[in-house]
């Protein structure tokens, strides 16, 4: 049970967007309004000094959720409460993050300049393995990794305790990635942050993560400690998504095949979301949503026809 | 040192290797000094009545036969040098080129910045009136605007206002372009992430625009811009060859032409011609550096 | 052999000098086998896929080495004959399959015309053969999606769309260039074991050029590793995932992350990064970032040599 309340707390929030067509055309042609719920009555709380990844493929609305915490989308439903002092953001893509025509300098003084923070722009270079010299150089002057180095830099100097990631490995080659990851586990470390961890890819998420959170369309389908949900997943989903991620032990291990894709999210399909996917679906599972009990949101695992024992 | 790092970069080493750029270049440079150093570099002030000797009216240039080699293009029906009218035409050619591009600029590209960042309903607005302009000719806006200006103002001002309603006019009539452009960039820079970035350190919406967004949509705007001083300075031509354009104290080189054009049938064909001549030559420099600058600024062609 | 590359170079000539971005590489690939050439951004393979398929963009070119198609040489063929041995012998997958597919035509119609250009059958035969081609690659209701235009098809669905394409005049070889990787996870797997089946089928020879050794260890024979333009470790798959004979191999298999019971926050590093074109270093160009690198290789280029059941290029493997 943990003393001091969450970092960050969201309940019950939703997104929609509207993508409707342009006004002149949907007079001329009458079409209707049409609404894209991109995020569907997610609810979790993050504790500080802890890690959650939100995992899931396209369409599943987690950078949304990322962007709702930011505050760069408001709400639709719900609300989001930030206890802690400040939150920064580290996103996906390292050549559209920095200003192609700023300094590297400038970039990492924005924050402090406007937040007051007491931070240097040096000591924030050289905390991620940069040197104070890289401040005069242009972004374009900088590989992948090195640019997300400063990305991370220019988060810091605001002085956060919260840090939302969007991705921030997916873009990189893999052992520059193994760098970034060994950097952000010793900042987390080192300056007792919090982080919210996005990614697609399962493994990424397995090194760093305290908790995961799986979404599919929108909603949170399974909430659990890494080390759980990696041996015992419970959410059909989850267990796909596992089974998908290749093999490089080439253990020969027999896989699940996988079928379907991701349904378009304007269309999504009747009662649970995953049910043409799924070979536990009932009818039930065809004609209502599933509600979250104890952290997963599936028939099959609430009426106790999945078969839980541990996948290794 | 310094110098030397500005030969060496990228746009230099273009500009270098391209001999009828150099050429362009010198070219505009030619007659952009001599137009706006006129007062000193001119054998003769024209618009100074009392310089002028009526005796030398209509002279031929200095090649032909009763020519003189003080007046080097001849004179007009006044007496005044052709190669002095020129190079203070061009001065007022020029001048009002620019400043009607920097004017069209500042409207245009504010515009275009608020319209592709805020989006909605501003856009909307904006857009359809950019739209409705457009099917409009430049110079018919330009001649309203002007018309407009000229009824509304009492006449004795006419002469001291005209040039700035002028630069106002033909502004207002090239404005939608750079909106265009500009709103199109913005609307792609705003998504990218280092705007995001900025919005979530906290900063406000004309923070955003003035230092993260305008100085990434800039560069084409600045070529096009470039290519327009030739077409102002056509425009202006044109008003004022109609008679609208710039009061005949301070003649342009379309002003010239109207005037020369008058004698053109009567054998004094310098009057007209060598205005024209300049006119050409000045829009074709200026285009020809707007290409080159076009070609050096794209990264895919370098 | 199918593919058969000796010694090729590809160079980039640039006010600044010549980069040299494929170094002597030498591979081959068997009828039905898959080859996986794998590296980070920068390594080459990209560029060495597109050699072999005559597809490298001015000023790149191809400054030596040979590479032979069946055993005939296709390097130095003239543009209009290599231009109809691309289409017909060799069949090409790209990355992205929205900008692989022409928005404005129907899928049957860039299928047929595909057929068309290149084998000699009737208008009603190709047809017949371009519905059996989206069977194959698992489209289901394959006689009305013909006539659907590619932005109707998901992304899944239209990389398959772009495997049916490149298989569509029966190439002996196939190129594909990161296939998987702009996919989710789970139609990933889908389109590996489709490349998987269709070459042990239909006995094509297949290049897989990717950065994920995960695909590559699901779906490949061999595997080529790739540095800085040049091959330095290649040998069958398992040999070089368990036991990598090359530092950077073993540096490379180490940072992968891995999902395992057991938390292991920390993931093995190779300090520093790849080198630039412009700045490889003398000798081996691994060298500033091995952890096991010594005189010899701050002076001296290795080649290939064997190296238990693969071959690397590493003094530590060289005879003395």
């Amino acid at each position: 049970m943990p003393l001091l309340s969450p970092l960050l707390t969201l309940t019950r929030v939703s997104r929609d967007f509207d993508v409707s067509a342009p006004w002149l055309n949907r007079v001329i042609e009458r079409q209707p309004r049409r609404t894209l719920r991109a995020v569907d009555d997610v609810s979790f709380e993050v504790a500080g000094g802890e890690t959650l990844a939100l995992v899931g493929e396209s369409g599943c609305g987690k950078s949304t959720v990322a962007r709702l915490i930011v505050g760069l989308y408001a709400p639709s439903a719900g609300h989001v409460e930030f206890r802690g002092r400040r939150m920064q953001m580290i996103f996906q893509d390292p050549y559209a993050s920095l200003n192609p025509r700023w300094r590297v300098k400038d970039i990492v003084a924005e924050p402090i300049k406007l937040l007051g923070t007491k931070a240097k722009i040096g000591d924030m270079l050289m905390q991620v393995g940069l040197s104070p010299d890289d401040g005069e150089k242009y972004p374009h002057e900088f590989s992948g990794g090195q640019r997300q180095r400063i990305s991370i830099a220019r988060a810091l100097a605001g002085e956060p305790d919260f840090l939302v990631c969007d991705e921030p490995t997916s873009a990189l080659d893999v052992s520059v990635q193994a760098q970034i990851l060994n950097l952000m586990s010793a900042l987390q470390e080192r300056l007792g942050l919090t982080y919210i961890f996005i990614s697609h890819n399962l493994a990424v998420v397995s090194h760093i993560a305290d908790r995961v959170g799986v979404m599919y369309l929108g909603r949170v389908v399974e909430l659990a400690p890494a080390a759980e949900l990696f041996t015992r997943p419970r959410h059909p989903y989850t267990r796909m998504l596992l089974d998908a991620v290749p093999d490089l032990g080439m253990s020969g291990k027999p896989r699940t095949p996988v079928g379907g894709e991701v349904p378009n999210p304007l269309a999504p399909p009747s009662g649970c979301a995953f049910h043409p996917r799924c070979p536990h679906a009932n009818e039930r599972c065809r004609r209502e949503q599933p509600q979250v009990i104890d952290n997963v949101a599936c028939h099959a695992v609430e009426e106790r026809r999945i078969n839980l024992a541990a996948q290794s | 040192m310094l110098l030397g790092r500005l030969w060496d970069h990228d746009l230099a080493w273009s500009f270098r290797r391209s001999p009828v750029t150099v050429a362009a270049a010198a070219l505009t440079l030619a007659c952009v000094g001599a137009a706006l150093l006129s007062p000193w570099l001119a054998p003769q002030n024209p618009f100074d009545a009392a310089a002028l000797n009526l005796n030398d009216a209509f002279k031929p240039p200095a090649w032909e036969t009763g020519g003189d080699p003080a007046y080097l293009l001849g004179t007009d029906n006044q007496g005044r040098d052709i190669l002095s009218t020129i190079m203070y035409g061009a001065r007022v050619s020029l001048g009002v080129g620019l400043a009607s591009v920097l004017f069209s600029l500042l409207l245009g590209v504010s515009a275009g910045l608020v319209s592709g960042y805020f989006g909605g309903r501003i856009d909307a607005v904006m857009m359809r009136i950019a739209d409705v302009q457009l099917s409009f000719p430049a110079i018919l806006i330009a001649l309203l605007i002007d018309g407009v200006a000229r009824v509304a103002l009492p006449s004795d001002r006419h002469d001291a206002i005209a040039i700035p309603v002028l630069i106002v006019a033909i502004g207002l009539s090239t404005w939608v372009n750079y909106a265009r452009t500009v709103r199109g960039s913005t609307m792609v820079e705003k998504e990218k992430e280092y705007v995001q970035a900025a919005r979530v350190i906290g900063r406000r919406p004309l923070a955003i625009l003035l230092s993260h967004v305008l100085p990434n949509v800039l560069g084409p705007v600045l070529v096009i811009a470039t290519i327009n001083i030739a077409v102002a300075i056509i425009t202006e031509a044109t008003l004022s060859f109609l008679g609208v354009g710039v009061p005949p104290t301070e003649p342009s080189l379309g002003t010239l032409i109207r005037v020369g054009n008058e004698f053109l049938y009567s054998g004094e064909w310098w009057i007209a011609v060598f205005p024209g001549v300049a006119l050409v030559i000045l829009v074709l420099s200026v285009n020809l550096l707007g290409d080159w600058l076009r070609d050096a600024l794209n990264p895919k062609l370098r | 052999m199918i593919l058969d590359i000796k010694n090729l170079r590809v160079e980039f000539p640039t006010r600044r000098g010549t980069l040299v971005a494929v170094d002597d590489v030498s591979l081959g690939i068997a009828p039905g086998e898959v080859l996986g050439l794998v590296g980070e951004s920068g390594a080459g393979k990209t560029l060495t896929g597109l050699a072999i398929i005559g597809l490298l963009e001015p000023p790149g070119r191809i400054a030596a080495g040979e590479v032979r198609l069946e055993g005939r040489r296709i390097d130095n063929l003239p543009h209009e004959e290599l231009r109809r041995v691309r289409g017909r012998r060799i069949g090409v997958v790209f990355q992205d399959p929205l900008t692989s597919l022409n928005p404005l035509y129907t899928v049957g119609e860039q299928l047929e015309e595909t057929i068309l250009t290149h084998l000699p059958l009737s208008k009603s035969q190709a047809r017949t053969r371009a519905l059996s081609l989206l069977r194959e690659v698992g489209i289901p209701a394959p006689e009305a999606r013909l006539h659907q235009y590619p932005h109707q098809f998901s992304g899944g669905m239209r990389q398959r769309v772009v495997i049916a394409l490149a298989l569509a005049a029966e190439p002996s070889l196939v190129i594909a260039d990161e296939p998987t990787t702009a996919l989710d996870v789970s139609i990933q797997a889908q389109v590996i074991a489709l490349l998987k089946r269709l070459a042990r089928e239909r006995g094509t020879a297949v290049m897989l050029i990717t950065h994920d050794m995960g695909v590559i260890a699901e779906t490949a024979q061999r595997v080529a590793v790739m540095y800085a333009g040049r091959l330095v470790e290649i040998g069958p798959v398992r040999e070089v995932i368990h036991s990598p004979r090359h530092p950077y191999t073993a540096g490379l298999m180490g940072s992968i992350p891995k999902i395992s019971a057991r938390r292991d926050r920390h993931l093995a590093q190779i300090e520093g990064a790849m080198p630039r074109l412009n700045a490889i270093p003398p000798g081996c160009p691994f060298n500033p970032r091995c952890p096991r690198r010594f005189e010899r290789c701050l002076v001296a280029r290795p080649h290939l040599v064997p190296a238990g059941a693969s071959q690397a290029a590493c003094w530590l493997h060289a005879a003395p």
